[in-house]
């Protein structure tokens, strides 16, 4: 390619003179969109992501702290799974897991529910009004199908009034799932300021009462299986399911879904009415399986980094549960790097966003290419070699 | 010679990602002279126009205007050089007159005024023959005036080197021959102008001479004068290829869609359709002419239930009539229903009468396929959704113009998009993608489709081999009726025909073919009737043997009564 470019600059008539002038002007690098990437190279530049992270969270820590990397490192994974922390870590994925499957449906047909906190929230609080007042009434196992049935009812409310309006009004759904949030916050509220005449902002197991038993005598393994088998049975339904198909060709595109008759209204309702379900589940097992208590803030921004999971995973409910797996690990090392080196919080949160951001920063090197300007080589090269002609 | 050359390129390149859209070309535009780039859609010629008017930088390769090397970063360095493009999409402000978007983005001195720039519009109109009223809103104007207001602005900035990206693609026959008068001027006047086309006639009448491009290399430059269409397709395409349509008389024709007195408003409330009323007959095509955006679009949209009407029917005609009832389409409720109406009879002539008959009775002599139809069904498709439409049986096809934003769902792979038609079949919650999977892999072998596999998605495929996806999909449910809208935008000459061929082949299968198209010369080649329609009315319908190309393109921009 080169010795074409030098023959035609020697020989062109008019240019031969003033090449050096280009030089100074031709751009660095520029961006091209990929058409296609191997999936062993998209899992490298992962790979190489991670890593960078690790190490620019090493040089962080040895500048700030003056704490040896590896030993911080090491805390992280045992923060996650140390002695008597696997199973805490395990049900902290199940939860997590649970409400970024519940908002999948909906982002895969492009609707984005950035409700999910308010969804689970709700489904949580009623749980919470159906154990106070019926947990000394009704034997356990009617219970807790009363638990179910409320939870998800509530939930499905929930995601039901922001689908209808979108669907009937075309009305903005970010900004009324957003909005709905603030709703169930301030119901949960009032429910705590009736539940407890003493002003506490827990309501806790001694009005609640046990709520779900544990399976087996052990704590959180009905939620963890509960979480598993739903993610089989999502990833069917978006997958294999008449429904899941549907789903897609409202998101890819309404003019496709309204030209082949699929009814587009129904399919946002029906979407959403699935995702505010299982956002009331995730409620269920949290209040009923697992904290046995009630507080605005049960949820803990976990319908927000629902998002982030199922983006990072492309809506795909089994890669998802390495996303979880990943964020959660993350945050639970970084609690345990500030207790042990009694830093403050922030510093985990300084290594958590280091992570993050490398990882989603990741993903423009998988759907781009960068390409170094190698024209000023080349030109270096085109300078000299009109000039060894000449000699021969 | 060399002294009267305006626009030198010298080993040009370009690539976008892996695609190699210019590779090495060398092009020279003389002064005083309109070189057409001829090529067909991807050979490269808007991207190499784009670098020289400053939208993209070249990877390689020099320009030299009037002899001097020239780097051209953005189109304001093109204006330095006196080079100005006039783009396919026009960009111009809707909201300001003709004078303000000719002025707009220059810096002549601190305040402008207005009236001095309308003199001076109103000197280049008079100088090069435009008619145009430079204190008309934008929003007012026809698109042809755009045109003129797109080629005023870059005449004003004092550009002598002119590109203009398929400017007829929009205009009626006698808009062209305005526009082509007004580039003779200024070709007498010393101007260089490229034209971008890929219509053979056009480069014949206007160009000096022609320069084809093919896959993103400079094939040859050739004296216009010296050359035949023949010889330039073959230079385009790479090899000989014939240009014949072959038009088959329409067999055993029978009305099969009457549309009467069809109005629509759209979301603004604009009416753009006035009482449109036209026959689709079976074993025929109807062509539909117009300049883009005289509702072609909305009508065969309303015919698939996808517009809600303001008034007028639409009556399909489901020719049944001796053929067997089904349960596939009409369940044991509906066929007890239309018994009774004394619809059905059975082979010896009898009115079938289910009085008395179980359930299991009936379903037997109905899967027997003994009980047939008396007569045709007809049916008002006036406001059915798509889907009922589909439920009562008919057999309805519609190629829209928007393929991927319509037609496909481009991130999806060949066979769910195979699967959009057919999901519903079967009561499984599930669905079933191996009789979608053995459609794709039908259609993929006999379009000759070019695709890595069925599992590819099509917004990875060409434009040719997207449209050969949808258009095979539609032609496999065996419409009735087949409408297809612009269905060769876009596609080089060999796929064209591939998708002419098979609208022929479905005329001659019986069905009523309704084609929505731009290229007037294939519209009266191809089809048997055609319909003409101007802002939303019928402006008449024409026999397409015989029919004359500046008769449609009159009809195409007025109104001569209704038919």
């Amino acid at each position: 390619m080169e010795e074409k470019d030098s023959v035609v600059e020697v020989t062109s008539p008019v240019g031969g003179d003033e090449p050096q002038e280009k030089k100074a002007r031709t751009p660095l690098f520029h961006v091209t969109k990929r058409a296609q990437i191997g999936w062993q190279k998209a899992i490298g530049i992962r790979v190489i992501a991670i890593f960078a992270a690790l190490v620019l969270c090493a040089i962080i820590t040895v500048l700030c702290t003056g704490d040896n990397p590896f030993s911080v490192f090491k805390t992280v994974a045992e923060g996650a799974f140390g002695k008597g922390r696997t199973l805490v870590t395990v049900h902290d994925i199940a939860i997590l897991l649970c409400i970024s499957l519940a908002v999948t449906p909906a982002f895969r047909m492009r609707f984005w529910n950035i409700g999910a906190e308010g969804q689970t929230l709700i489904g949580g609080l009623a749980t919470a009004i159906v154990m106070l007042n019926l947990h000394d009434k009704v034997p356990t196992a009617p219970l807790v199908l009363i638990m179910l049935v409320a939870a998800v009812a509530a939930g499905a409310l929930w995601g039901f009034v922001p689908a209808f309006f979108k669907a009937r009004w075309n009305t903005n759904e970010t900004l009324f799932t957003l909005m709905m949030n603030y709703v169930a916050i301030q119901l949960v509220e009032y429910f705590l300021k009736i539940a407890d005449k003493t002003g506490s902002n827990v309501v806790g197991p001694n009005l609640l009462g046990t709520g779900i038993p544990n399976l087996f005598g052990v704590q959180y393994l009905l939620n963890i299986l509960v979480v598993a088998v739903l993610t089989g049975v999502l990833y069917v339904y978006l997958q294999y399911s008449k429904h899941g198909y549907e789903i897609s060709v409202v998101g890819e595109s309404e003019n496709t879904a309204k030209y082949i008759g699929i009814n587009v209204r129904r399919v946002i309702i029906r979407t959403m009415l699935v995702s505010g379900a299982i956002c009331g589940l995730a409620g269920l097992l949290i209040v009923g399986g697992a904290s046995h208590s009630i507080n605005s803030n049960i949820v803990d921004g976990r319908g927000f980094t629902a998002i982030m999971v199922s983006w990072l995973a492309k809506f795909n409910p089994l890669y998802m549960i390495l996303t979880t797996f990943l964020l959660v690990f993350l945050d639970r090392g970084a609690d345990e790097i500030s207790t042990r080196f009694g830093l403050s919080s922030s510093f985990s949160a300084i290594l958590t966003g280091v992570i993050l951001f490398f990882i989603i920063g990741c993903e423009f090197f998988i759907n781009y290419q960068v390409h170094f300007d190698r024209r000023p080589f080349a030109k270096a090269k085109k300078q000299c070699e009109p000039q060894i002609k000449e000699e021969e | 010679m060399s002294d009267s050359i305006a626009l030198q390129l010298r080993n040009i390149s370009k690539r976008f990602g892996s695609i190699q859209a210019v590779r090495n070309v060398d092009l020279d535009v003389r002064h005083g002279e309109i070189l057409a780039l001829l090529g067909e859609n991807g050979s490269g010629k808007t991207t190499l126009m784009n670098m020289i008017a400053g939208i993209y930088f070249p990877d390689e390769g020099q320009i030299f205007v009037d002899g001097e090397e020239a780097t051209i970063h953005s189109p304001k360095d093109a204006f330095r050089y006196k080079i100005g493009m006039i783009h396919q999409h026009f960009k111009l402000v809707d909201v300001f007159t003709a004078a303000e978007n000719i002025v707009l983005g220059i810096r002549e001195g601190a305040r402008f005024n207005l009236s001095e720039t309308e003199k001076k519009v109103a000197d280049i109109t008079e100088k090069y023959g435009f008619e145009i009223d430079p204190r008309k809103k934008i929003y007012d104007m026809a698109v042809s005036e755009k045109q003129t207001v797109e080629i005023l602005k870059v005449l004003y900035r004092g550009a002598d080197i002119l590109i203009l990206d398929e400017p007829t693609a929009v205009l009626t026959p006698q808009e062209i021959d305005k526009l082509f008068a007004v580039l003779r001027r200024m070709r007498e006047d010393g101007k260089s102008i490229i034209i971008i086309t890929h219509k053979l006639h056009e480069v014949m009448a206007i160009s000096d001479r022609v320069a084809v491009l093919r896959k993103g290399e400079h094939i040859a430059t050739v004296e216009t004068a010296k050359t035949t269409e023949a010889e330039l397709t073959e230079m385009m395409v790479g090899k000989k290829v014939t240009l014949n349509i072959e038009r088959s008389e329409p067999k055993n024709s029978a009305d099969r869609l009457t549309v009467e007195g069809l109005s629509l408003k759209n979301h603004e409330g604009t009416q753009v359709l006035d009482n449109v009323s036209f026959t689709a007959r079976s074993g025929e095509i109807l062509g539909i002419a117009g300049i883009a955006g005289s509702g072609q679009k909305e009508l065969l949209e309303a015919i698939a239930g996808l517009q809600h009407l303001e008034s007028g029917d639409m009556i399909f005609r489901n020719p049944k009539k001796d053929q067997p009832v089904t349960f596939f389409h009409k369940d044991l409720h509906r066929v007890k229903q239309l018994a009774a109406e004394g619809a059905f009879r059975y082979e010896d002539g009898k009115t079938v009468d289910f009085t008395g008959m179980s359930d299991k009775e009936i379903r037997q002599i109905v899967n027997d396929g003994k009980v047939l139809f008396k007569e045709d069904e007809i049916i008002d498709l006036k406001d059915k959704t798509p889907l009922q439409i589909r439920e009562l049986g008919i057999r309805l096809s519609f190629v829209p113009e928007d393929r991927l934003g319509m037609g496909l769902v481009g991130n999806m792979d060949i066979v769910d998009n195979m699967m959009l038609r057919s999901y519903r079949k079967g009561k499984s919650v599930f669905v079933d993608r191996t009789k979608p999977g053995a459609l794709a892999d039908k259609i993929i072998h006999d379009l000759q489709v070019v695709t890595p596999s069925a599992h590819t998605p099509v917004r990875r495929l060409s434009g040719g081999n997207v449209q050969k996806v949808l258009v095979g999909r539609e032609i496999a449910a065996a419409p009735k009726v087949l409408m297809a809208a612009y269905p060769v935008r876009g596609l080089d000459i060999n796929s064209s025909y591939m998708i002419y061929n098979l609208l022929n082949e479905q005329k001659e299968n019986g069905t009523a073919v309704i084609f929505v198209g731009e290229d007037l010369d294939v519209l009266i080649a191809l089809c048997d009737r055609i319909l003409v329609m101007c802002g939303g009315k019928v402006s008449g319908i024409v026999d397409g043997r015989g029919a004359q190309k500046e008769k449609i393109g009159l009809m195409m921009t007025k109104t001569e009564g209704s038919v």
